[in-house]
């Protein structure tokens, strides 16, 4: 027993100082299946109520549709519920390899490969691809789990300014002559603002310094673009964008499960010298199976995005009109910005009472001084939800002094 | 020379890191240990003052804590250019 009392002491006082840096992570307990109407006890202990979810990523309402739960249960029953093993010994059934197929189809990749989670798929990528001879230009507000990938590997890196172009160029030019091969690394929806990489733009620079695009596109996939392809495809570059990783854990159903999709080269490469790949275990059938339905449901129609689009304008127009300061986009992501950190904790408080589910953000998750309230829209909020998060909005914001 | 050496770093960081000109940047402001230059991009602020001023820096000199704020790093600067005479 080393763990004695004054290792338990060390790590009191950590957890200590990360709540009084305000960043103590309280888990609310769902007393119900996700969806729009979801049974909420918070504090704890308390009575569970019934509120509006207006913070999931289950973008297209899929999490508990009755078509995916139904393939859920059908893999179960006809693949089993794990694989107990990793995919290269005995864990790849053929529906493993259908779903990569489809996956890889759906995105307009040669291939794709799956991992247990995005964050795997991230965390594998980069130190397969890329050593000290190459180059790793990422965005500042990537997401973590690109961030671990990045500093997994041996590459040289260098960071550019939030979806600035401009600076992005400066980086290219300076690196152009340093390295093998450039990489160019971005979420293609950033999801603490709702706003898009301007891929379009950077597929030009790509182009013009000969550099590799690699995406994030887990905050699009399933509902950004035409067709719910991504944010490639709003931009017209699905062609021009060389790696997408993606989860399947938001808008496709809101599991588990992470997907590289691009060259088969580098999905060949992942299979064989991904760690996260190489040493996990394989994603269970029931997953496997319900995630082949919501392909089909994504590939079928744009029905579900093109109301989860009319749903975040809705929502947009209706909040702007209503005096609130939104981060302006298109996205379902909508942050209402309240500045002061303890305004936008108060605010959400509020807002649960009103029976609306939201949460605030500030510092350091966003910077200091933009403290905000992140809406998520989803295709299962009707009208009357929407409605019925306006008016708790307008009717706290007023009590608060935030709007008049 | 030393306080244009300074005013230039200041002048690069705030170009180069500063997301908005009403963040405030003082000599002793502390660079990476509060997240206004992420260790990955520290690297171009080095490169730039290997070019300006002529010098190498190693990796190890180059540490995060001797980039933590202007003044570590004029010492740091300023020992490679008596070095290099
Ligand atoms: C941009 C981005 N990438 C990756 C992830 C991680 O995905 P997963 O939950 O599949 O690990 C997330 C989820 O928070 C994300 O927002």
């Amino acid at each position: 027993m080393a763990y004695s009392n004054a290792v338990r002491e060390q790590f009191r006082n950590t957890l200590k100082e990360v709540e009084e840096a305000g960043l103590y992570k309280d888990e609310r307990y769902i007393c119900s299946e996700q969806g729009v109407e979801i049974v909420v006890e918070y504090p704890r202990g308390s009575k569970p109520i019934k509120v509006l979810n207006f913070c999931a990523n289950n973008y297209l309402g899929l999490s508990s549709h009755p078509d995916v739960t139904a393939a859920a249960r059908k893999g179960l029953e006809e693949r089993g519920y794990g694989m107990s093993s990793v995919r290269f010994i005995c864990g790849t059934q053929d529906l493993h390899n259908s779903l990569e197929k489809r996956i890889a189809e759906y995105l307009g990749k040669e291939d794709a490969i799956l991992f247990s989670s995005c964050f795997d798929a991230n965390a594998a990528i980069f130190e397969v691809l890329f050593d000290e001879k190459d180059v790793l230009l990422n965005d500042r507000l990537i997401h973590a789990s690109l961030i671990d990938g990045i500093r997994l590997c041996s590459a040289q890196r260098d960071s550019y300014k939030n979806a600035d172009v401009g600076h992005l160029e400066k980086k290219l030019e300076m690196w152009k002559p340093r390295a093998r091969n450039i990489c160019i690394v971005t979420d293609g929806v950033f999801s603490m603002d709702g706003i898009l990489a301007p891929l379009d733009k950077i597929a030009d620079l790509a182009d013009r310094y000969g550099a590799m695009v690699l995406v994030d596109d887990s905050h699009a996939t399933g509902f950004i673009g035409k067709t719910g392809r991504g944010t490639p495809e709003h931009f017209g570059v699905m062609d021009r964008i060389d790696i997408i990783t993606t989860t399947l854990g938001k808008a496709l159903g809101g599991a588990s499960g992470g997907v590289v999709a691009g060259p088969r080269e580098v999905t060949e490469m992942l299979r064989n010298r991904g760690r996260p790949y190489l040493f996990s275990n394989a994603v269970p059938p029931p997953i496997i199976s319900a995630a082949l339905r919501v392909i089909d449901l994504v590939s079928e129609t744009t029905k579900l995005r093109d109301k989860l689009e009319w749903n975040a304008r809705y929502f947009r127009e209706k909040m702007d009109a209503a005096g609130f300061r939104l981060v302006p986009g298109e996205t379902p992501i909508v942050p209402v910005m309240f500045g002061d950190a303890k305004l936008a904790n108060d605010m959400a408080r509020e807002l649960l009472q009103e029976g609306i589910y939201v949460i605030g953000f500030s510092h350091p998750v966003v910077p200091m001084g933009k403290a905000r309230i992140r809406v998520q829209l989803s295709a299962a909020h009707e009208k009357e939800h929407i409605d019925k998060a306006v008016d708790a909005f307008v009717k706290v914001g007023k009590k608060l002094g935030v709007i008049r | 020379m030393s306080d244009e050496l300074k005013k230039k770093i200041l002048e690069y960081i705030r170009e180069e890191y500063l997301e908005d000109d009403s963040m405030e940047l003082k000599d002793d402001t502390p660079l990476i240990s509060s997240g206004i230059v992420d260790s990955f991009s520290m690297v171009s602020l080095k490169m730039y003052l290997e070019e300006e001023l002529g010098i190498k820096m190693t990796d190890e000199e180059a540490s995060t804590e001797a980039f933590d704020s202007v003044n570590s790093i004029l010492v740091l600067v300023r020992k490679k250019l008596a070095e290099k005479k």
